[in-house]
């Protein structure tokens, strides 16, 4: 939920739709577990989980106002279940063991660089490790053979990423109507809004638009 | 049932899932694995579909499986592009080459009704020409096919699909009315008319497999735009809710969860059945003759690991071809944001094109292509930002924002059959315990020429109609084709006019694998028409005792 005129949505929530026409069953109970997911990681150890955590929460800082998504419970959750893409560059290994291996690496980077984990470095060391990663500038044996830039693009960026915006949090921030059956839309020409999709704050209707929200169904 | 609790087939007890009716069943022949059928078809996609039906409707017994499921739209189809990633074909798969592809969400699905339960629907003709394209276009290679036929194949899938299209056609020549109105064009569509008519081209309300008004169990799409992950309404007009259903009231039966290792040959080299994983077991199926369409990955995989002392290298492969001339089609995008609100996830993704490029010869390379308005829901839109431009923290956040003021041209573009571009298998192995396939992919010269022309092109058209922050997006493919050709001789290709292989003459193949060219529109309405003409062929080659 976002709240307060600093937003782009005010006061829109796609949960609110839950119970209207928008969302049938199945919707609601896939939406269920995913905002049950389980906190503490079931596939990762306590120490890479730690590390994971903290690139979360670099590849998307999330805004104060509002429970984070979780992410690294996401991610430990796509490890646990082994759930794969359907493909895998010739240069990475597997999804489980890329992951492990990478979240190693970083902290084996973090540990030659500034003697500490990466999960405490400062924010801007932390960002400068995941810019030499993306770059492929890091050589750590710890890699031992995956390259850092596939990686930062192939894993780290796809996998938090795609948690993230599978998030109704996430929906709600970008004013995305989300869920959408049985009901779907009917005005479909430009600058035109369904009743039970997010109105935007303008500048201007900040408050029409806090008001529209807040009556979405 | 949740998104990730294992399925069991579900069509083993002389019954397959009413796709119209919560709960519901539809009565279905059982055959058992020693009755010898007449066809095994492998895979039920766009290809196997309506083979299948058209088979059991001409009177043949049809068994037809698939490594997916048999799912139930109304009650199983989450409006949720994450965990509808069930629908997609996942089971690993290594990619290397130049340009290495992109499979799952991509490229394959994994579902009785194949791909199309979660394709776009985009529903369009071959350019004549194409057909004959190294004769009359200079490049590629013909087909054995004659498009005057195809007309009529593309006439009867459009009736039996019921695609909704505009009242005329603007490319190409003359074509019976689509059986159902056009939908409305949505904000995206309608910029990509703006732009193109300031272009000086035409563009089109697009043919689309989903209905705009209610046909049998059909109600007309709702325009809730998920439908790149299965439409939970039944609007979409895809092989789950078609074909399917006609195969099975015809006679034919449908094994879900069913998975085929092997094909087996006998000393005298005929294909004599399939031995297939379903419910923790292996079985064999006895068939007289056997359909191959798994699609252009999994159609030589199965081909190549069916390998016997007599076709060590994999079946039907005289030629070596099997596997090869892999394509993809260029699928590059312009996007950019406007200053009105678009919401360009409300409807079908794609409701307008141009076809301009395909039927305008005034350019230095081969091939054409034509560009589609877009509508990513939030997952794929945020890989098209993290991939294209490589953006992630607050940059990311900030630009996702923009989610509502986006719009964006998409193009289909033919790339040129290429020798390397392959399907081999790798030493790896999948959960049945068979050889997973590596798939090598590296553009020509001449496919990057054709998509910079693309990305050029589509920028002018988002520059005309205001768009601003315009990017490109240079690395995205999509749709296959190739590896197990048809064509003209035994040497130059896998399989005859009819899909039938030279080398064994019970086996066919019969899905996107024999395109010899893959031409600059989608191709799923092609691989019908063809499936439709090869149901035709076979009875006409059966009532001439030549099957
Ligand atoms: C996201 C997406 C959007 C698309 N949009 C469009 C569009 O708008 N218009 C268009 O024309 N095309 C579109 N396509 C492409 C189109 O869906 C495919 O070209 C078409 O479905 C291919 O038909 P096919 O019969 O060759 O294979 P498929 O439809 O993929 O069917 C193959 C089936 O075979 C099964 N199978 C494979 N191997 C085995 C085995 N060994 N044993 C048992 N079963 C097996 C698979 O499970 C699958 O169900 C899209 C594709 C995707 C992925
Ligand atoms: S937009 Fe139409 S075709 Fe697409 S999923 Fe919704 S109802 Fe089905």
């Amino acid at each position: 939920m976002t709240d307060g005129t600093a937003s782009r949505y005010p006061g829109y929530n796609v949960l609110s739709k839950r119970d209207g026409p928008s969302w049938d069953e199945v919707t609601r109970q896939v939406i269920d577990r995913r905002l049950n997911v389980p906190r503490e990681p079931r596939f990762l150890d306590p120490e890479r989980f730690r590390t994971l955590k903290a690139v979360c929460g670099r590849i998307l800082p999330q805004p104060p106002e509002r429970p984070d998504v979780p992410l690294a419970a996401h991610v430990d959750a796509k490890l646990f279940d082994n759930a794969l893409d359907g493909y895998r560059h010739a240069d990475l290994p597997p999804l489980r063991e890329a992951w492990l291996r990478g979240l190693a690496a970083l902290d084996a980077e973090a540990h030659a660089a500034h003697g500490r984990a990466f999960a405490d470095l400062a924010y801007r060391q932390q960002d400068t490790l995941l810019r030499r990663c993306e770059a492929g500038e890091l050589s750590h044996p710890a890699w031992d053979g995956m390259p850092p830039a596939s990686f930062f693009s192939q894993r780290v960026l796809a996998d938090i990423v795609a948690a993230y915006y599978a998030h109704p949090s996430a929906w709600s921030e970008i004013g995305y109507g989300g869920p959408a059956s049985p009901r779907g839309y009917v005005r479909m020409g430009a600058n035109r809004r369904d009743p039970w999709e997010a109105s935007e704050a303008r500048p201007g209707r900040e408050r029409t638009a806090l008001k529209e929200n807040r009556r979405v169904r | 049932m949740y998104a990730d609790e294992p399925m069991r087939p579900r069509t083993m007890q002389g019954r397959a899932p009413d796709v119209f009716t919560r709960g519901g069943w539809i009565p279905m022949q059982l055959r058992s694995d020693g009755e010898e059928v007449d066809f095994v078809v492998i895979g039920t996609g766009a290809g196997g579909g309506p083979l299948t039906a058209r088979l059991a409707e001409k009177g043949f017994s049809v068994v037809a499986f698939d490594a997916g499921p048999y799912f139930r739209p109304l009650e199983e189809f989450a409006s949720d592009e994450a965990s509808q990633s069930k629908l997609f074909w996942t089971d690993e798969r290594i990619v290397d080459g130049a340009n290495p592809l992109k499979m799952g969400a991509n490229n394959s699905g994994k579902a009785v009704g194949g791909s199309t339960v979660h394709f776009a629907m985009v529903s369009l003709r071959f350019r004549p020409e194409w057909f004959r394209s190294r004769t009359l276009l200079g490049y590629g290679a013909d087909w054995p096919l004659d498009w005057r036929e195809m007309w009529t194949y593309y006439a009867q899938a459009e009736q039996d699909l019921s695609i909704s299209g505009p009242l005329s056609y603007p490319w190409g020549p003359k074509r019976p009315r689509y059986p159902y109105r056009a939908h409305e064009v949505n904000a995206a569509g309608l910029l990509l008319a703006k732009g193109a008519e300031a272009m000086g081209y035409r563009w089109s309300p697009t043919p689309l497999a989903t209905v705009s008004a209610p046909r049998g169990n059909s109600p007309p799409c709702v325009y809730r735009g998920f439908c790149r992950v299965g439409c939970s309404t039944n609007a979409k007009q895809s092989q789950l809710v078609t074909y399917i259903p006609r195969a099975v009231r015809a006679g034919a039966e449908i094994r879900d969860l069913a998975m085929v290792g092997r094909i087996e040959v006998d000393a005298t080299g005929r294909a004599t059945g399939v031995h297939y994983h379903r419910d923790g077991v292996w079985r064999f199926q006895r068939a007289r003759n056997v359909v191959v369409a798994g699609y252009a990955i999994e159609t030589p995989r199965l081909l190549l690991n069916s390998a016997t002392d007599r076709f060590p290298d994999g079946l039907a492969n005289s030629s070596g071809l099997v596997g090869r001339y892999l394509m993809t089609q260029s699928n590059q995008a312009v996007w950019g944001e406007m200053e009105e609100e678009v919401r360009w996830n409300k409807g079908p993704p794609s409701l307008a094109l141009t076809e301009h490029w395909n039927y305008d010869d005034r350019k230095d390379f081969f091939g054409g292509y034509c560009w589609m308005g877009q509508g990513p829901l939030p997952i794929e839109w945020s890989s098209v930002l993290t991939g294209a431009r490589g953006l992630w923290g607050e940059a990311l956040r900030r630009q996702m924002e923009n989610y509502n003021h986006q719009i964006g041209l998409k193009m289909v573009g033919e790339m040129l059959p290429h020798l390397d571009n392959r399907v081999t298998l790798s030493e790896e192995h999948d959960q049945y315990g068979l050889p997973i396939p590596r798939i090598t992919y590296s553009w020509t010269d001449n496919d990057k020429a054709l998509i910079d022309h693309g990305l050029a092109q589509m920028r002018t058209s988002l520059e005309l109609v205001g768009a601003r922050n315009i990017f490109l997006q240079k690395d995205d493919t999509n749709h296959l084709a190739g590896t197990a050709r048809m064509g003209f001789s035994r040497e130059t290709s896998v399989v005859d006019a009819d899909c039938r292989s030279w080398d064994i003459p019970n086996l066919f193949v019969c899905d996107g694998s024999v395109f010899p060219t893959t031409g600059g529109v989608n191709p799923h309405l092609t691989i019908t028409a063809i499936a439709l003409r090869t149901a035709d062929r076979i009875e006409a080659l059966a009532k001439r005792g030549e099957l």
